[in-house]
């Protein structure tokens, strides 16, 4: 990409965002916490994957979805079956009535693994699926909705009642997806022990690096033409389509990109916390999901990652000290979010931080070249 | 699946699910027409509204309490008071919530679906530290107890008839109340054009207040009936939230006919799906159906042709 490309796909500001992002999640927050900790951290970040597609979808492009714990789940699932695979192999279930199955399958009477988590034992197969199976799965939603004009609160209470399908689907095909448990008990990946503190770091330090390669998509979108059509498209709609668009192509487009996203979210949550249940895909996680990103601001995509951070944080903190008062919280913060600061951590930043460090900017660039002149003046006067 | 039973078994079977999806249709009709005018009508998105609803079961729990501890004699009558309180109270709670949030957000109908949620989170956590946990049920009048037999599989629980003939005399009331009366003019009016109805003096924040309250405070009824036929806890109203929101878009969102029709088809199907599949393939398939269908007609069962 050219220079001038890159610039005006980061500006000067948002880089600088990133990088002080980058310096907090690969320097300091390492160095600063222990490895259960930094695993609790990794695991927040999983959901900042969603709050991400979440700003593109909601954000920009005004379509709310209610059900990206699905797709999170979908992810999570996949790569939870590949790992239960790998850890059920014949020598450690020999136990079972049928060696070589997952136990819970072999504890609901299943004695063949059935044909669609056939593939799952390739690890290629497995990555491919995440992003790809949630994508299609996307893209049927977002035909028949976007293709229809649904949109709005219709297309919120339809993904919400898909998110409420999948998880009775999960809970009720015990045998086949590990019911109300999900799948436990998750031991290597290829060979690799992923329950060590050294693993931890490797996952960790992945789950970064994946996130900021979503976050420079997410970007490139939002610079690109595709990023002003979506909020062109949100504030007005027809007269997009009296211009000659399709309307609703673009929006399939960011709604299977943030399905994406939050696959590849739920995908390293099942890597770094080792198990993945129906608790994570259904109709709360899902809202919660939505919280994270409007805590952060709809608007930003690294807002989204620090609103991830800082509810989850507090989520549980809250939780641990004083757990009736963390749904009080929670319920404030709706409101508060919604009422007081619709634009999030990241509104708040833009309106009282930003000008701020702009004056202290300009004064100190000021400054500098009021020494510059008067250095040159004493010069000439030598 | 059918080849198991002879055809009266099936006859009877089909009588026996029917039964009780029309029980299962009576707890929809009550909780969804509440829905219907608070969504259908005013375009708000009201996810604390099973919340509303157990609102008014906890009153109901109260009110037998109260009853068979200090006038055990009327017991046999406290249902009517308590479906009145839970009216008031939930209605109450209603225009509060209608004057404290839901007014500043009409413009944005997403961002009162994310307060309304935190609302509602509140509200279970409010249940839980004055309730508790643990469901609570209520003990039935005796008169309300029992069954009529039918024929000889055929069963009728009087409980069940009961709450269908309130869920029926409660929509006879809202379309009377909708349809005919001044105040429902003044409030489809409000619906089909808001700055016309407000130039022609009708005070439109007063109506939707009013109008929030009275779907709130059905909400509260539908609570009150809903103890007769299951136990009550924190978090039974988000149970049944996600199918009330469906039957009322199926059924077409401005139309309560059509709030009426999908209600019954739901649970129809439901519960006789429910008799030959397990209950969560039943509940899968039922809620498939309804977003297969919501696809190939967004407007629902009923859409009213209205020019925007």
């Amino acid at each position: 990409m050219s220079y001038a490309g890159f610039k005006t796909l980061f500006p000067k500001s948002d880089l600088i965002g990133f990088a002080v992002l980058a310096f907090i999640l690969v320097v300091v927050l390492p160095l600063g916490v222990d490895i259960f900790r930094l695993n609790l951290i990794g695991k927040y970040l999983t959901y900042a994957f969603v709050a991400v597609g979440l700003v593109l979808c909601w954000g920009s492009g005004g379509i709310l979805s209610l059900g990206q714990g699905v797709f999170f789940g979908v992810g999570g699932y996949a790569m939870a079956m590949f790992l239960k695979l790998e850890a059920s192999s014949p020598e450690n279930t020999a136990i079972q009535s049928t060696p070589g199955i997952p136990d819970f399958m072999d504890w609901n009477q299943i004695t063949e693994l059935p044909w669609f988590w056939q593939p799952f034992h390739s690890l290629t197969f497995t990555v491919l699926a995440i992003i790809i199976v949630p994508s299609i799965f996307a893209y049927i939603i977002g035909v028949a909705m976007f293709k229809r004009r649904v949109g709005g609160v219709y297309f919120a209470i339809i993904t919400q009642a898909v998110a409420a399908i999948m998880t009775i689907l999960v809970i009720g095909q015990q045998g086949y997806t590990g019911g109300v448990n999900g799948i436990t008990d998750l031991r290597t990946l290829h060979g690799w022990d992923i329950r060590t503190d050294e693993a931890k770091y490797v996952f960790y330090f992945l789950c970064v690096f994946l996130l900021f390669v979503c976050l420079a998509v997410a970007q490139f979108v939002r610079k690109s033409k595709l990023g002003r059509l979506l909020v062109a498209m949100r504030e007005m709609e027809d007269r997009v389509r009296f211009s000659g668009y399709d309307v609703s192509n673009f929006k399939i487009f960011v709604f299977c990109l943030g399905s994406a996203f939050a696959a590849i979210g739920g995908a390293m949550f099942t890597l770094q916390v080792g198990f993945m249940s129906p608790t994570l895909v259904g109709i709360v996680p899902s809202i919660e999901m939505v919280i994270f990103c409007a805590v952060g601001g709809r608007l930003s995509i690294l807002g989204a990652v620090y609103g991830a951070l800082v509810v989850n944080w507090a989520k549980t903190t809250l939780s641990e000290s004083f757990p009736e008062l963390w749904l009080f919280a929670m319920g404030a913060l709706f409101i508060a979010v919604v009422m007081a600061f619709p634009n999030g951590l990241a509104g708040l930043y833009s309106k009282y931080c930003e000008p701020f460090i702009k004056k202290k900017y300009n004064s100190i660039r000021a400054n500098r070249k009021g020494d510059v002149v008067a250095k040159g003046a004493t010069h000439e006067q030598q | 699946m059918f080849a198991d039973y002879s055809t009266s078994e099936l006859m009877s079977i089909f009588a026996m699910q029917g039964f009780a999806g029309l029980i299962l249709f009576s707890v929809f009709v009550l909780m969804a027409l509440g829905l219907a005018i608070i969504f259908g009508q005013m375009g708000v998105i009201n996810m604390a509204h099973g919340e509303f609803m157990i609102l008014g079961a906890y009153v109901t729990y109260l009110t037998s309490n109260v009853f068979s501890e200090y006038m055990p004699s009327m017991f046999g009558s406290y249902f009517f008071i308590a479906m009145i309180l839970a009216f008031i109270a939930a209605g109450a709670l209603g225009m509060f919530v209608e004057w404290a949030l839901i007014r500043h957000l009409y413009k944005r109908p997403l961002d009162t679906l994310l307060a309304t949620w935190g609302l509602s989170l509140i509200l279970q956590q409010i249940y839980r530290s004055v309730f508790g946990a643990r469901e609570v049920g209520v003990t039935l009048p005796d008169w309300l107890m029992g069954s009529f037999q039918l024929s000889e599989i055929v069963e009728v629980p009087i409980n069940g008839i009961f709450v269908m003939t309130l869920a029926i005399g409660i929509s006879l009331a809202v379309a009377a109340l909708m349809y005919k009366s001044r105040w429902g003019i003044q409030v489809r009016s409000v619906v089909q054009n808001r700055p016309m109805a407000g130039a022609v003096g009708i005070n439109t924040s007063k109506v939707d207040r009013l109008t929030f309250g009275l779907g709130c405070g059905i909400a509260g009824v539908a609570g009150s009936a809903f103890t007769m036929i299951g136990s009550t806890g924190p978090t039974s109203g988000q149970l049944y939230i996600v199918d009330t929101f469906l039957v009322v878009v199926f059924g077409g969102a401005a139309s309560l006919l059509g709030t009426i029709a999908s209600a019954f088809t739901i649970s129809q199907a439901q519960s006789t799906m429910e008799f030959f599949l397990s209950g969560s393939m039943a509940k899968v398939l039922t809620l498939l159906f309804v977003v297969v269908i919501l696809m190939l007609r967004p407007q629902g069962l009923f859409s009213l042709k209205v020019r925007r």
